[in-house]
């Protein structure tokens, strides 16, 4: 009898999911635990919303595994509707011919209204089109760099734990008195490529690459060698050599490093937030990345990371206008804010801003909102960001060579010729496949 | 009298082997032959432009000096790795062997780590030795060593190799303890009867009869540290500090999956296929002449 239930149960189930045939819109991420929640409960507001469409978020790996997963999908003739990829995949995403659909045209396409100028210029200007002002990708989670650092530690050194450092200099004369006050590391940094010389190019308002960081062209090569870097980089050396500055490691090891109380002052992303509240047991400020004060035009803005969503070439119209309808439907500034607050990824459009700001959050949260005012200014064709082919090589020689320079086996100097000369090999490379 | 058997039908012998040549031709061969076309091509990730280019990446990689760098660096790991790991399970086995009660557990115990993803191996190996938070790196710090193979290449290579060897050494030890278990008791007892002693006896008696099997073990541990332990390295030194760890089959994962650059991958993957081609060949031609097959 029960049998018999169940059996009328799951024919009446497959039925009325026949007769809503919605259109399947299949979206590759790489958000993981907590985020991936998040990004599960979006599909399913969305899905709730409307029946013509159901989109099924599909965690792909961390960023480069989701990427080669859609590589080699789309070689196979598989892709996902919808990628998230990270940052510095993007110049490899964009010059893929045939293989993308620039999100403007999809909306386009669909009949949805669009208006790339509602996102924050950093944000938006990092996936716009080279031509025409269109967004290639939409932004969906960005973060940028920023400075942690522990009152405690601060307080215990015998300094104002509500006057972090501003300038570089600072941060020196700081990281001197934590370390005699039995710190057993002052300084340190997750992300070095990102944030000691990508962002700290933004943020100085200096050229990372020629041609404007390779937004005007693929014959760019990197300028990461210029005197300021060079400078910049000998710094982090002796303050190395005095104990002020501890390397943990390429990714993001020195974020634990902090939060367990070792470190006293960290620069990292801004999403790390989260995962630094819910760990730490002592109190900690968000400052704005230190910089030199005696370059003109800094501090400028900071670096965008995190991802954005591209949609794959060779579908159906149906599909995207699905993609269209759920793209419309994450642009709303309550959808975005709400993943602002939860996340600690930036608020990506200006209007999401504003809801978060009257809502009283950044007041309840303090130091939330240095991440957003480090990024909404107006950005310089020297600061909208890095666009560069092989960008994920070119970190690694640049993460290598800055090892070399922390272990002593090479002068700053030599490290940032040397990375200069690997990468441009690898930007000539990139250069030769997208001609 | 020797006895052979013989096929009547023509056709038979061919349909009994061809299973086993399709499928060397389609998960071998083709695959290699792939490879090599591959290795010849200048393509973006996505495949949308493609050129054939000859010899350009063979001559690109050949001109890089860390490239060249990177062949010292993989000859040393995989020696170390050889080695140690030989020896290491060789002992544990030869010590397994003598254990007469509860030997099932230990069995099980040494068995065990080949079960384990090499991924988890690593992490497992980093966290012990973290720098600042490791329980070893702690007790090395106690005996005045100060760990860090964030920054001291030669703690990195140490950290990879104990990875790899650890999750190598059941394997080994399956082996061997089978080997060990298959010689005959009566030719040892004879031995100890004659008054030779149990490192002697394991000298001349115990260690000629194992060679077929170490001579194996000494082949597929070799191609183990040439092809499968990427996933360790990526795990705990991503090749650093600097490019102090980065073997030959990481740079062919990293250049190939992350990079995207397939053309430059595919020549790497070809180089060293032919290593390892290069090195079985030799190891059969002048090491097993070496070997006592019973």
């Amino acid at each position: 009898m029960k049998l018999k239930a169940l059996a009328v149960a799951c024919t009446l189930a497959t039925m009325s999911v026949a007769a809503h045939a919605a259109t399947e819109i299949s979206w590759w991420h790489s958000m993981a635990g907590a985020l991936g929640d998040r990004v599960n409960g979006l599909a399913d507001e969305f899905n709730k919303s409307q029946s013509e469409y159901k989109v099924t978020p599909v965690y792909k790996g961390a960023y480069d595994e989701a990427m080669a997963a859609a590589t080699a999908a789309y070689r196979a003739g598989n892709a996902p509707d919808i990628l998230q990829v990270f940052e510095v995949g993007t110049a490899t995403m964009m010059y893929s011919k045939g293989a993308i659909k620039p999100v403007s045209e999809v909306m386009k396409l669909a009949g949805e209204p669009f208006d790339p100028s509602a996102y924050v210029p950093a944000i938006g200007g990092y996936y716009a089109a080279p031509k025409g002002g269109g967004l290639l990708s939409l932004p969906f989670n960005s973060s940028t760099t920023v400075m942690f650092y522990n009152k405690d530690m601060f307080t215990k050194a015998g300094l104002d734990p509500n006057k972090p450092p501003v300038t570089w200099q600072e941060l020196a004369v700081d990281a001197a008195k934590l370390k005699a006050s039995g710190a057993k590391c002052a300084y340190t940094t997750t992300w070095q490529s990102w944030v000691e010389l990508e962002s700290f190019s933004t943020w100085h308002n200096v050229e990372f690459a020629s041609k404007n960081n390779g937004f005007d062209g693929l014959d760019t090569r990197l300028k990461f060698n210029s005197p300021l870097h060079v400078k910049h980089i000998e710094n982090l050396a002796n303050w190395a050599k005095q104990g002020y500055f501890t390397y943990a490691g390429r990714k993001d090891e020195a974020t634990s490093k902090f939060y367990a109380g070792e470190c006293g002052i960290l620069t990292g992303s801004s999403s790390s937030y989260a995962d630094i509240a819910k760990n730490s047991k002592f109190k900690f400020g968000i400052a704005t990345l230190p910089y030199y004060n005696d370059v003109p035009g800094a501090p400028q803005n900071t670096m965008i990371g995190g991802a954005s969503l591209w949609v794959m070439g060779g579908k159906k119209t149906e599909d995207y206008k699905g993609v269209a309808k759920f793209f419309k439907f994450l642009s709303k500034p309550e959808v975005q804010a709400k993943w602002h607050q939860e996340t600690g990824y930036l608020p990506t459009t200006t209007a999401a801003y504003e809801i978060t700001k009257k809502s009283g959050f950044y007041e309840r949260n303090p130091g939330t909102d240095v991440p957003v005012k480090q990024m909404i200014t107006k950005t310089t064709d020297k600061s909208r960001g890095i666009r560069l082919g092989n960008m994920p090589q070119i970190r690694t020689i640049i993460d290598e060579e800055l090892e070399n320079v922390w272990t002593g086996k090479i002068t700053p100097k030599q490290a940032l010729d040397t990375a200069v000369e690997r990468g441009n090999l690898l930007l000539e490379r990139f250069e030769k496949t997208n001609k | 009298m020797e006895k052979r058997a013989r096929f009547k039908s023509a056709w038979l012998p061919y349909a009994l082997v061809a299973p086993q040549i399709i499928v060397t031709l389609l998960f071998f061969v083709w695959p290699a032959v792939q490879a090599l076309y591959q290795s010849m091509l200048l393509q973006d990730a996505f495949g949308g432009y493609s050129e054939f280019v000859w010899f350009d990446n063979f001559r690109t990689l050949f001109a890089d000096s860390n490239y060249l760098a990177s062949f010292k660096t993989t000859a040393v790991f995989s020696i170390l790795v050889a080695v140690l790991g030989l020896s290491l399970s060789l002992m544990l086995a030869a010590f397994a062997d003598r254990v007469v009660k509860g030997s099932a557990i230990y069995k099980t115990f040494l068995i065990w780590p080949y079960a384990v993803s090499p991924v988890v191996v690593g992490v497992l190996w980093m966290f012990m030795l973290s720098p600042t938070l490791g329980i070893v790196s702690n007790w090395l710090h106690y005996i005045g060593i100060d760990w860090n193979h964030v920054l001291n290449g030669r703690h990195a290579m140490i950290l990879i190799v104990i990875a790899a060897v650890w999750k190598q050494v059941s394997y080994n030890f399956l082996f061997f303890l089978a080997g060990l278990q298959a010689i005959p008791k009566s030719l040892i007892e004879a031995a100890a009867i004659d008054g030779a002693g149990p490192v002697k006896r394991f000298a001349t008696i115990i260690f000629p009869l194992l060679s077929p099997t170490t001579f194996f073990l000494l082949v597929v541990n070799i191609v183990y540290a040439f092809f499968d332990t990427f996933a360790i390295i990526e795990a705990t030194t991503q090749g650093g500090p600097g490019k102090d760890t980065e073997i030959l089959v990481y740079k062919v994962f990293i250049d190939g999956f992350k990079g995207g650059d397939l053309g430059s991958a595919a020549a790497q993957s070809v180089i060293l296929m032919t290593i390892v081609i290069v090195l079985t060949v030799a190891q059969f031609k002048y090491v097993e002449k070496k070997v006592q097959y019973a």
